[in-house]
């Protein structure tokens, strides 16, 4: 048989031809070239290999210079910089410390150990009840029991106070994210140069790891949860203007057609047409916000977020497993209680709601009602009854110690075992690729890229892969690049490798891939930090359980991109396959996986991006790329510093996100998709 | 019969897309070839449009997508700013006015409705309705009477609070002529409003539509792709092509003679009885022709013609106000529908 599928391979012999001729032709010959220039090179031109120290930029230390500069001595005449950024972290800790205050703290007279309560916080009941009453108003019963559980969970197992804290912090970032997303959002969409002011920022922002985000925040802001919330926001808000951007952008024509015809005005126009209709899609960036509120505030704890993150950070530290897993699983359990509720109310808000007629403002909101009565009622009685304000520590499960138990076990009896994978793995697979990338001659390897930027995308694409490794070269971050590089590449490939065939088993399975479905959407909704902790418990520190995290944090898009991009081929070429006499594997290989390609390029890519994001915060491990330059450079409020290795991070991700996506686009051209 | 006097006028009007599309009309003297456009790189949607609608009438522009109808109506409204050219409505040039004064305009004597309905998803069919009264300002015991009543003479009554999305096509656009009736406009703007509908329910549409008409007497302009739609509606016609106008006039006008090959092609298929109407074949009443069956004087000859079977040989002819105006023979119907 010549052709299972005779259009495609039409479209193959048209425009592929000249390709395939050419192509590897030109491949070779520059592949060639470069590693005759590795092997033999080097006794010529040792600066292609190590880049000369004396030539390096000192671009950190300007930075650090420049915000030195800012710090003490900048000034917009009437008021310094210090005074605005005091400004600001006085004017965000007003709602914090209300937050704070009503979830955790209780409101205080005083300050420090001294202080006096005046009013208690709310009780761990009133905080269930009111969850469960929202949980109910959004989404039913099951809802209501899924979020009582979940917060209950916080209260048995002792981790109430931590969680509020986390809680306090995202109720005071989130809704100021969203905000000023919308905000910014609605900006940009009525001005078009500011949204081609704003949109390589926002490309910018979104592949900086968050780390770095983290070192200038500190400077400017100092240690403690203002600075974390701030952080939040800077965080969280860029995805949330791109959706606002996207929303408003995809309202149809005729709407704003109509908005003319009735005589709006500019401000109706925006807040009486666009942002309405554009409502659900603006809903699914409230949900996005709200989780990576969570996800920052997490690791904000870094910079005094406390809460959870603290407790799991703390707990890494003193390598205290069966704390950081209690933590952990309390982040776990906040984290699915948020993201399913904000599911919820984005649903129940975009959809319209049916006039409620009752008489009477009390008949008319229920749920308000009885959240005021069951807030009155629990203070109340809160003053009699102590085990109603605060959950009893008699009756706290505190599952530390078994898992420091299991951890033991597993630890004496399987230490060898594991001990035996781990190495196997670094002697053979991690350390010599490492070698392998670490000899590579920077000057080759920006050259190669170069040529692969214009292969698959012309100029532009070639002028962007040539300047950015020059970039990570002349900053002087070379070496620690090529680490990052390789973890990641491991990472990704393993990652890949075992997302691929989850991936094309459960797509032509509906019921495997709605089970699929249920975990990676789990996976991808726990905060990165989580997963660190199963993987120090099994490995300790170092690359390798890195690399494990890495994997297991990346793996979700490798699977979902798989599956979709299968499940999307036309199921009239799959049965014009059957007809033609394809076996399964047939099908498989040549139908299915064939049209999937851009697809599986794509989750290629988003593998890619989620495990340079993840290697950063594998800096806690103990790695040396540049997420562990970042890190310290944090220890330090060293601001240049972690904002070059920053940059240098985003440089990685850039590169590989171009030159994947070209890839992608050049398949699917191929294919005859676009 | 006098001539109505013209609401809105539209005089030389240009719509080149491309850079600096208004200087290089300029340069042109307001008049560029063909050629000339196409040589500048730009792209003629509506080109050197003069025509006029009159007080009271239905008139229908028609063309293939791509014509640049569109376009046109939007040009009329100022949705889209002409390149070049003069929009007269109730003799005020609607380019030259300002901002504040176009939204002025449009809140109280334009309506228009949309080809894909352009409902608010957010808002019930009340809401919907009462949306423009809500934007003037207008207090909300007002405006909802206002747009309950809009509601019944769209025959929607019943159906105040549910969402556009709870509807069915045709009843959505209802919704949307109710709402484009609600401010009174003194210029109503129909954008392809049944083309997203069914056939059959289209057809309903249609009736429904010259039932309000009759009762409503708005200034109608009409845009749609559809030949046989255009000549059952329409006071006048205007064929566009390649944003120009190519022939405007009566439905009887552009099927009797069609002025080039490309107008023809859409009236070769088009049965001549009907579209000449009876006020066209009728000749003068003689004393006493009102004693029979009578047909309206709008009404075309395909119509007419089964009052015939019950054996008369002729029918009065009356106009809208039931004063008889002609009559109308046997033998000119028979012969006109053996035409085919």
């Amino acid at each position: 048989m010549t052709s299972s599928n005779p259009s495609m391979t039409g479209t193959d012999a048209r425009q592929g031809q000249p390709m395939a001729s050419r192509l590897p032709l030109a491949w070779l010959t520059v592949l060639g070239a470069f590693v005759i220039f590795w092997l033999f090179a080097g006794s010529y031109l040792p600066a292609a290999f190590e880049y000369p120290k004396e030539h390096v930029i000192k671009l950190a230390k300007w930075i650090s210079a420049a915000m030195k500069w800012l710090i003490d001595e900048a000034s917009f005449g009437l008021f310094s910089f210090t005074d605005l950024t005091r400004f600001i972290s006085a004017v965000l800790d007003v709602p914090y410390t209300v937050a704070a205050s009503l979830l955790s703290t209780g409101f205080l007279e005083g300050s420090g150990s001294s202080a006096i309560q005046i009013v208690p916080p709310l009780s761990w009941i009133a905080v269930i009840g009111l969850v469960m009453l929202l949980g109910h108003w959004l989404g039913g019963r099951p809802l209501a029991l899924l979020s009582g559980a979940c917060f209950l969970f916080l209260a048995v197992f002792g981790q109430w106070t931590s969680a509020m804290i986390t809680l306090a912090s995202i109720l005071v970032a989130a809704p100021l994210g969203v905000l000023f997303g919308l905000l910014f959002g609605i900006a940009a969409w009525r001005w078009r140069w500011l949204e081609r002011m704003i949109m390589p920022l926002l490309d910018l922002m979104q592949t900086i790891p968050v780390f770095a985000y983290l070192v200038p925040v500190l400077f400017l802001f100092g240690f403690g949860p203002t600075a974390a919330v701030i952080a939040t926001l800077i965080f969280a808000t860029p995805p949330m203007i791109r959706i606002a951007i996207l929303s408003l952008r995809a309202v149809p024509g005729e709407i704003i057609d109509l908005g003319h015809m009735v005589g709006c005005t500019e401000r109706q126009m925006t807040w009486r047409v666009m942002v309405p209709a554009a409502r659900e899609s603006l809903m699914v960036g409230m949900n996005q916000v709200i989780m990576l509120s969570l996800n920052m505030v997490i690791i904000a704890s870094m910079i005094g977020a406390g809460g959870l993150g603290f407790d799991v950070l703390a707990a890494l530290r003193r390598l205290d497993f069966g704390a950081g897993l209690e933590a952990g699983f309390a982040i776990v359990a906040l984290a699915i209680a948020m993201d399913r509720l904000s599911q919820a109310a984005a649903e129940k808000l975009s959809a319209p709601s049916p006039e409620n007629n009752a008489s009477g403002f009390a008949a008319r909101h229920p749920y308000l009602m009885a959240g005021v009565a069951l807030v009155l009622f629990t203070s109340a009685l809160g003053y009699m009854i102590p085990a109603i304000r605060t959950y009893p520590e008699a009756l706290q499960l505190s599952t530390g110690t078994f898992w420091s138990e299991v951890v033991t076990w597993i630890n004496i009896n399987f230490f060898d075992t594991l001990e035996a994978i781990k190495n196997a793995m670094l002697l053979n697979v991690l350390i010599p690729f490492k070698r392998f990338l670490g000899g590579l001659p920077w000057l080759g390897v920006t050259a190669l890229l170069g040529f692969a930027g214009f292969r698959l995308g012309g100029w532009r694409l070639a002028l962007l892969t040539t300047c950015l490794p020059l970039f990570i070269a002349v900053t002087g971050q070379w070496e620690k690049a090529m680490i990052t590089v390789y973890l990641c590449g491991i990472s990704a490939v393993l990652a890949a490798l075992i997302g691929l065939p989850i991936g094309i088993y459960s797509a032509t399975r509906d019921r495997v891939w709605s089970w699929v479905q249920v975990a990676i959407d789990t996976l991808q909704t726990l905060p990165s930090f989580v997963y660190l902790m199963p993987a120090v418990m099994l490995f300790r520190v170092g690359d390798f359980t890195a690399m494990i995290a890495v994997v297991a944090f990346a793996i979700a898009p490798a699977i979902r991109y798989t599956a979709l991009g299968i499940r999307k081929v036309d199921p009239k070429l799959i049965e014009a396959g059957r007809a033609m006499g394809c076996t399964e594997w047939q099908i498989l290989t040549r139908i299915r996986l064939k049209l999937a390609l851009p697809e599986i390029l794509l989750g290629l890519n988003q593998t890619i991006m989620f495990a340079l994001s993840m290697l950063v915060i594998t800096a806690l491990v103990g790695t040396r790329d540049l997420g562990q330059e970042v890190y310290i450079a944090l220890t330090k409020a060293d601001t240049g510093r972690g904002l070059v290795a920053g940059l240098s991070i985003a440089a990685i991700a850039i590169i590989a996100d171009r030159l994947i996506s070209a890839g992608a686009i050049h398949a699917r051209r191929r294919l005859g998709l676009e | 019969m006098t001539t109505p006097e013209a609401k809105l006028v539209c005089r030389n009007v240009w719509k080149l897309f491309g850079a600096d599309a208004s200087g290089f009309l300029a340069a042109h003297d307001g008049q560029p070839e063909t050629d000339a456009i196409t040589r500048a790189g730009l792209v003629g949607a509506v080109r050197r449009v003069d025509l006029d609608v009159r007080e009271g009438e239905i008139f229908v522009i028609m063309g293939l997508s791509g014509s640049g109808k569109s376009t046109l109506v939007r040009l009329m409204s100022r949705l889209i700013e002409p390149t070049g050219g003069d929009v007269l409505f109730k003799g005020e040039n609607l380019l030259k006015v300002s901002q504040a004064r176009m939204i002025e305009i449009r809140r109280h004597q334009m309506g228009m409705v949309f080809q894909h309905f352009a409902l608010l998803p957010h808002l019930t069919v009340l809401d919907n309705v009462a949306f423009p009264l809500d934007i003037q300002g207008m207090s909300r015991a007002a405006r909802e009477a206002r747009a309950r009543e809009m509601i019944e003479l769209v025959g929607l009554a019943g159906k105040e609070s549910a969402f556009p999305r709870q509807l069915s096509g045709g009843q959505q656009q209802r919704v949307g002529i109710a709402r484009s009736l609600a401010v009174e406009p003194e210029i109503w703007f129909l954008d392809e409003p049944f083309s997203a509908l069914d056939p059959l329910i289209r057809r309903e549409m249609q009736d429904e539509f010259m039932r309000l008409q009759t009762v409503l007497h708005k200034t109608i302009v009409f845009i749609t792709h559809d030949f046989d739609e255009a000549i059952r509606l329409a006071d006048r016609i205007a064929i566009m092509k390649d944003g120009e106008i190519v022939q405007a006039g009566t439905p009887e006008d552009i099927v009797l003679t069609p002025a080039t090959s490309y107008v023809a092609e859409f009236t070769r298929s088009v049965a001549r009885a009907k579209v000449i109407r009876a006020r066209s074949l009728m000749v003068a009443a003689k004393p006493g022709d009102a004693e029979g069956p009578t047909v309206s004087d709008r009404s075309n000859i395909a119509d007419a013609a089964p009052l015939f079977l019950d054996g008369v040989s002729y029918l009065g002819v009356t106009d809208d106000t039931g004063k008889l105006v002609g009559r109308l023979d046997r033998d000119a119907v028979v012969s006109l529908m053996l035409q085919g």
